[in-house]
């Protein structure tokens, strides 16, 4: 059976006002944009997202926010985004930081059945409080939580039929990670092939993670900094 | 580069040796990577997954695909990796990065950290800050010695809210160069110019004058 699926609206139809998502992405690199702009035109609300960053004011993840179709967002970094700051101060949106390494290895220990892991990551700070810890060796730690979602948004660069999936260069940062975290992943592409035509050893997500997979078309890819440097 | 920055920047390349693998932080430790003696095999780690960090590319060469932690786009050096978020963390925490420079906005005189929010402004959040300064073989620290108001940054203990406790091993300011030991903080070098009494002037920490002590 093919995984492949032709319209982005049908792949997130059963996305339910309150689902939580993991959403792939660093910044605007590498972030499942179709999936997101189908979000948007479902209305779908009152989401609960983990992602790194939280898009800028008309990119990515920050057309959610606009909506107001964003309840939680667990993230660690939202520096770029007006939007966000106003919700946030409004006391619309909820928020949770989580250091970025703390948030990957939740998503990770997530997607690969841990409950919970220890990290030196955060004693003594601000995101220490209220959680447990433990020591080892002399040393404190904290006790962090894995992380699942109803669903998992990712973006890869090619997908074969049977949801194998290939990254590129860093547009892969928080995206293997998320897909093996949703319950139903959604795997957007640039290019999709029949099984067989990547080489095992190139498969970076094994196909078991991904349920869906969709041809992108006419990406933005928008550069946030734009930096040159002379010929 | 104003001067200030100038001599930071300068004193700060000098915690790079060849062969380490290094995360230089946003802002003015980028720039450090300018200023790495040509010869020397350093690999650049970027957080969002890349070990070998290049120059900016050539006008029309950029891709989108390619950025690094602070979403500049960049390129790569021969030799780089590419790899997901929780491997780019395993490294750090697993204290595979040699050396972390990072910028600060305020260091105790424990090597306590505070350089990610401040009370009653909006919060951006601490992205990978929190987990370079505990997983980094070496963390230093580069920062003006005084902020705006002429108030120093090198306190007794950190007012604002921590990034780490204890986790700094070197702090440059545009004065002085300071080591956290476990004997606390001592101060090993002064830039030309600065005199001692001038650093004790500035700066709110108690320290001790190390043996090795050096006016540059």
């Amino acid at each position: 059976m093919s995984k492949v699926m032709n319209s982005f609206m049908e792949a997130i139809s059963d996305i339910q006002d309150g689902a939580t998502l993991i959403v792939g992405g660093f910044g605007l690199c590498g972030i499942p944009e179709k999936s997101i702009e189908a979000l948007c035109d479902s209305g779908v609300k009152n989401l609960t997202v983990a992602s790194n960053n939280c898009g800028v004011d008309d990119a990515g993840l920050g057309k959610l926010l606009v909506n107001k179709q964003i309840k939680k967002m667990i993230a660690s970094y939202v520096g770029e985004n007006k939007m966000f700051e106003k919700q946030f101060l409004n006391g619309e949106l909820e928020v949770e930081l989580s250091p970025q390494g703390t948030l990957a290895e939740r998503i990770r220990a997530g997607g690969a059945g841990i409950p919970g892991f220890y990290t030196a990551t955060g004693v003594g700070t601000p995101i220490a409080e209220g959680k447990e810890t433990k020591e080892f060796n002399g040393k404190t730690y904290l006790l962090e939580q894995g992380i699942v979602g109803d669903f998992a948004l990712v973006k890869a660069w090619k997908a074969d039929t049977l949801g194998n999936l290939v990254y590129r260069k860093t547009a892969m940062n928080f995206n293997p990670l998320a897909a093996t975290a949703g319950k139903i992943t959604i795997a957007e592409v640039e290019e999709i092939v029949e099984a067989g035509e990547l080489t095992p050893e190139e498969i970076d997500t094994p196909g078991i993670y991904v349920q869906r997979v969709l041809l992108g078309t006419d990406y933005e890819k928008r550069i946030e900094r734009l930096t040159v440097r002379k010929a | 580069m104003t001067e200030t920055r100038n001599t930071i920047v300068k004193r700060a390349v000098e915690e790079i040796q060849d062969g380490m693998n290094v995360n230089l932080g946003i802002g003015m430790p980028t720039l450090v990577a300018n200023e790495i003696p040509d010869g020397m095999t350093v690999l650049l780690q970027s957080e969002n997954g890349l070990l070998g960090i290049g120059p900016y590319p050539v006008e029309g060469q950029e891709d989108a695909d390619l950025i690094n932690a602070g979403k500049e786009t960049i390129t790569t050096v021969p030799g780089s990796s590419f790899f997901d978020s929780a491997e780019s963390f395993a490294m750090i925490r697993g204290g595979h990065i040699d050396l972390a420079i990072l910028g600060g906005m305020e260091v105790s005189e424990q090597g306590d950290l505070a350089n990610w929010m401040i009370p009653g402004k909006v919060v951006k959040g601490m992205g990978g800050a929190m987990d370079l300064v505990v997983g980094a073989k070496r963390v230093v620290v580069i920062m003006d010695h005084v902020n705006k108001h002429g108030e120093s940054k090198v306190k007794s203990t950190c007012s604002l809210p921590l990034t780490g406790l204890g986790v700094v091993d070197r702090l440059i300011t545009d004065l002085a160069v300071f080591d956290f030991t476990d004997d606390g903080m001592v101060l090993v070098e002064t830039f030309a110019g600065v005199t001692i009494d001038e650093v004790k002037e500035k700066t709110e920490a108690s320290f001790t004058i190390s043996s090795d002590f050096k006016t540059r």
